[in-house]
């Protein structure tokens, strides 16, 4: 009984977390903006205009819902919730800190890339069931971008865990610092098991993972439909892409969707290659910083910081970079990140053959 | 390929740089927003936006903005309503028997401003009216920021003059000029 409570408090405790981070994003993301543009982006609602989401979360839940009376009823209403429990079901097995984690699946990675190709069904049937034109082109441009993209993202996982040897998140950070039971070395050469801080992430473990990274990172992009690879919501050519004919409610979990997506990639990036809840501070002699660093709180801190830093990146380059035409988007894909992905996956093999033997 | 993607990351990484530093520079804004300044277009840096309702630029000494009517140096000649080019002078006169008294330039006032309305909806700002008036009574102030919640309220109304008092002029003109038919009669 107390542990079917537990599920439901986590679960509840989750999603509180990903509308307050959804929240705040939406603001840093009109902030930063607005600081890029030499503007002060929002400043009247609440003291600098911390308030401007709230009430914007307020005013949309107020809205009445309009559905298009040509559209297909079941589809249409279906999709929001679907592409939001998509990317809030991939949350579950994210390691937060040492030992806590929603929950602590050994095909964790797995579960959490094939949870998250499930958006790619719920942004095709809102497309669909809107019945416009716009949403259609949005839906078909959105999934073509996810299904490509998906193949560099999960290349580059895979030669992340060919080094691990597991699927199992709360492992795979567990290796990238202080706690680890079997050898890290930085490198490849210098055992840093003891050590741990920054020197024992899985980047600086085996050197071709930063590679590896960059293409997740630039891909991971591409999987949330984010600038520069926002085709499928390109306000200029195509009103807003697939949820053109959202409003109210509905529209507010898109966005919600959205925004946990990014922190969702985010995550995984820093999970995987970043060191997840491990210190960024090595141990240095008798000065035991990553020691002293590394703990539940201390988890839920590194693991925040480091998405959160990621996010912001996430959040600068849309503001800098002009979108990719279709044919530049496939021709990145196909041409330079998926070859590369590839030559980080034999790379691995060799590394984990020869070098950490 | 190889030297197109590195490429590709250099203008990236170029352009994240300036989106960067614009981020980072807005930690201070602009302050001095004159534009008369001599140092004004070198300061590139920092956050322009003014916030409107609490900060104002500052605006030109003889600044030309709304209009206004001293109406008691009005001599209501009708030479500003027919000037205006988009007639958003309303003037209505009522003739006195003898000069009601003196501007402050000395010129003599034999009209009574019965109306005297402006529709701001409608003045371009041309600044027209103030060249003709004889007596300068009508001028350019450096107000710019009044907004009103109905459209009437556009129209401001410069005469001074009660109805009663209208009615009494309007009395007084129409019994002068009987007085003087029936002194023609006799």
């Amino acid at each position: 009984m107390i542990f079917i409570i537990t599920y439901i408090a986590v679960g509840i405790g989750l999603f509180i977390f990903m509308a307050f981070f959804t929240l705040y994003a939406v603001y840093s993301e009109r902030k930063i903006a607005g600081f890029v543009q030499d503007r002060l982006g929002p400043m009247e609602t609440g003291k600098f205009g911390l308030l401007q989401t709230v009430a914007d979360i307020l005013k949309l839940v107020q809205k009445e819902f309009i559905m298009p009376s040509r559209a297909d009823k079941v589809l249409f209403s279906v999709a929001p919730v679907l592409i939001f429990v998509s990317v809030y079901l991939g949350m579950v097995a994210m390691p937060w800190a040492p030992e806590l984690s929603p929950s602590s699946l050994n095909i964790g990675l797995f579960y959490v890339i094939s949870i998250i190709s499930v958006e790619a069904v719920g942004v095709l049937m809102a497309g669909w069931g809107s019945n416009n034109k716009f949403a259609l082109l949005g839906a078909m441009r959105s999934v073509a971008q996810i299904v490509s993209y998906e193949i560099p993202a999960g290349i580059s996982l895979i030669s992340v865990v060919m080094i691990t040897q597991s699927l199992n998140l709360q492992e795979i950070t567990a290796q990238q610092g202080v706690l680890t039971t079997s050898s890290a070395k930085f490198l490849g050469l210098w055992e840093v098991g003891d050590v741990g801080g920054f020197l024992a992430w899985n980047v600086f473990q085996a050197p071709h993972l930063l590679l590896a990274f960059v293409i997740y990172f630039l891909s991971s992009l591409a999987e949330c439909n984010r600038a520069p690879f926002d085709i499928p919501e390109a306000e200029s050519e195509l009103v807003a892409g697939y949820h053109t004919e959202y409003t109210g409610l509905r529209f507010a979990f898109f966005f919600l969707a959205e925004y946990c997506m990014m922190f969702l990639v985010a995550m995984i990036a820093v999970v995987l290659f970043l060191g997840g809840w491990n210190s960024l501070l090595p141990n240095i002699g008798t000065l035991r910083l990553a020691d002293w660093t590394t703990g539940m709180g201390w988890g839920i801190f590194w693991v925040l910081s480091k998405t959160l830093f990621l996010v912001s990146i996430q959040i600068v380059i849309r503001w800098t970079l002009p979108r990719l035409r279709v044919d530049q988007l496939m021709a990145l894909c196909w041409k330079v990140l998926t070859p590369l992905a590839f030559a980080c996956m034999v790379i691995s093999g060799i590394w984990r053959l020869w070098v950490m033997i | 390929m190889f030297r197109k993607s590195l490429k590709a990351f250099v203008t990236a990484w170029k352009g994240l740089g300036i989106t960067l530093g614009h981020l980072f520079g807005a930690r201070k804004s602009r302050n001095s927003l004159n534009i008369r300044d001599e140092d004004y277009f070198d300061k590139q840096e920092g956050i322009t936006t003014v916030q409107y309702p609490r900060e104002k630029m500052p605006i030109p000494e003889v600044a030309r903005y709304q209009l206004d009517v001293e109406i008691d140096d009005c001599i209501v000649c009708d030479l500003c309503a027919k000037a205006c080019p988009v007639d958003c002078i309303t003037i209505e006169a009522i003739k006195s028997p003898e000069p009601i008294g003196k501007t402050s330039d000395g010129s003599v006032k034999r009209l009574y401003p019965a109306k005297f309305d402006i529709d701001m909806g409608k003045c371009m700002y041309c600044g027209l009216c103030t060249v003709v008036c004889p007596t300068e009574c009508i001028v350019m102030t450096d107000n710019y920021d009044r907004s009103f919640q109905s459209l009437t309220a556009l129209t401001y109304e410069f005469s001074n003059m009660s109805d009663a008092e209208v009615q009494q002029r309007r009395k007084e003109w129409t019994s002068f000029q009987a007085e003087k038919e029936a002194a023609k009669k006799k």
